[in-house]
């Protein structure tokens, strides 16, 4: 019986987010993925608040929210793997979990936005809105990271997971759709930091394949394609 | 020095709120400043240029917005004074996962119950029902959500008690009725000087309300 277990898959960026951070610190664990259009009793039983995807179970208990998460994870494994995910000052902290609110609030919506976008007008808002949420956050990697590879410095921190989850998703939808998201004229900082991202040891070890991710990105727009002409049928 | 902490805030705003509790809670001096939201101050622009936003605290001319990110900023600087957050992995958590349900939850709903009339409110008044009774459940028997200790979830959801009399009103049912634990737990946190001191009478705060019922058209 495995002592960490985890409730979910990568392909969520929000359970990719809790995989990074484990496989930072280097924590075994059972990865229990859900069924697709189905919830488990464990899942219903361990977050019956919001019923998703990740629930960490630790000793039996569970714990939900992706930054929650990754909050306890860096608590309870402080000096495991990479060392602290969070930074060590209070107001890097602060600026961090700042970010990680824009990113939760603002970013990952206007990402949703673009993939639900029915018309080229709502497509075109939509990407503008994404594109001008990553030009802040290029300005935050430049204040953040003072010339080093990642948001945390030398070391991956908080907000480099909290966004760095996003990046298969960004460029599955750029293939997918024929756009440019994530542009390196206007975010040359941004572009460099998801290439050392990506290199990074544990980042590699559970980032999922891009061809999945557009494969599921596919299917999932297919589905609401059909869904959307089956209702107005 | 008070100088060195400055909160800027509107009088009202529960979540600026959270800050002052929160420092009063520790017992730090700071200098408050009043903004008018229709006329922001360059402070303001320049401290929370991506928001524009209260409350932001600044402290030696560093800002630190989004209130509950201020509130474990206050807990983590100003450290010999009563924790907010417990100590333990699974409570601290627990905490944060239920000041999260607070902040997603309660502000978003309520206010559907003042702007919103007809189908919608009735929609509004339901979820938000819903929303007490989860609260009123993970509170439990406990005298605080943090159990013996005031605390984060505390912190988190007692500004918005002095909205329980708008919210009810406007909606149309009693909290007392939905989530009579929850009225207690807030009368309980009144007891408290720092939030005694920081909220405001519930008739005050529905009478702001009623202004911008006014201001954005709603009658």
């Amino acid at each position: 019986m495995a002592a960490v277990k985890l409730i979910g898959s990568p392909i969520s960026p929000f359970v990719l987010r809790t995989m990074i951070a484990l496989s930072l610190k280097k924590v075994e664990y059972e990865l229990l993925p859900e069924k697709l259009g189905e919830k488990s009793e464990l899942l219903l039983k361990s977050n019956p608040v919001y019923k998703k995807i990740p629930v960490l179970i630790h000793h039996d208990r569970p714990i939900c929210e992706s930054a929650v998460i990754v909050e306890y994870i860096d608590q309870v494994w402080p000096e495991s793997g990479y060392g602290a995910i969070l930074p060590a000052d209070a107001y890097h902290r602060a600026l961090h979990r700042f970010w990680t609110f824009y990113v939760d609030d603002k970013l990952f919506p206007s990402l949703v936005a673009i993939g639900k976008a029915e018309t080229e007008e709502a497509k075109a808002e939509a990407v503008e809105q994404f594109r001008a949420g990553l030009r802040l956050l290029e300005e935050a990697f430049v204040k953040l990271s003072e010339g080093k590879a990642f948001f945390g410095g030398d070391q991956v921190g908080f907000l480099d997971v909290m966004l760095g989850c996003f990046v298969v998703w960004i460029e599955a939808m750029e293939e997918v759709l024929s756009l440019e998201l994530l542009e390196e004229a206007t975010m040359p900082a941004l572009h460099g930091w998801v290439v050392s991202f990506r290199a990074h040891e544990a980042v590699k070890e559970v980032m999922p394949e891009s061809g999945k991710v557009v494969e599921f990105f596919k299917m999932i727009r297919a589905m609401r394609m059909k869904a959307a002409a089956d209702a107005t049928n | 020095m008070a100088e060195a902490v400055v909160l800027l805030d509107v009088w009202v705003s529960p979540f600026g709120q959270r800050c002052r509790i929160a420092l009063a809670e520790k017992g730090v001096a700071y200098e408050y400043k009043e903004e008018d939201l229709s006329n922001k101050s360059p402070m303001l622009l320049q401290a929370n240029p991506v928001h524009k936003k209260i409350p932001v605290l600044i402290h030696d001319g560093k800002p630190v917005c989004e209130s509950l990110v201020i509130v474990q900023y206050i807990d983590e600087v100003w450290s010999d004074g009563a924790p907010i957050l417990p100590a333990d992995p699974y409570a601290r958590a627990q905490a944060r996962f239920w000041g999260d349900f607070v902040d997603k939850k309660i502000y978003e709903c309520g206010t559907r119950l003042w702007k919103l009339k007809g189908e919608a409110l009735q929609e509004a008044k339901k979820e938000f029902i819903e929303i007490l009774k989860v609260l009123e459940a993970e509170l439990g028997d406990r005298k605080y959500f943090g159990g013996d200790a005031f605390g984060y979830v505390d912190i988190a959801l007692v500004p918005f008690f002095a909205w329980f009399y708008t919210y009810e009103t406007c909606g149309g049912f009693s909290v007392e009725a939905e989530a009579p634990k929850l009225v207690a737990w807030g009368k309980r946190c009144m007891e408290r000087e720092s939030v005694s001191q920081t909220l405001y009478d519930p008739l005050k705060v529905y009478e702001f309300v009623g202004f911008l019922k006014k201001k954005y058209g709603v009658e």
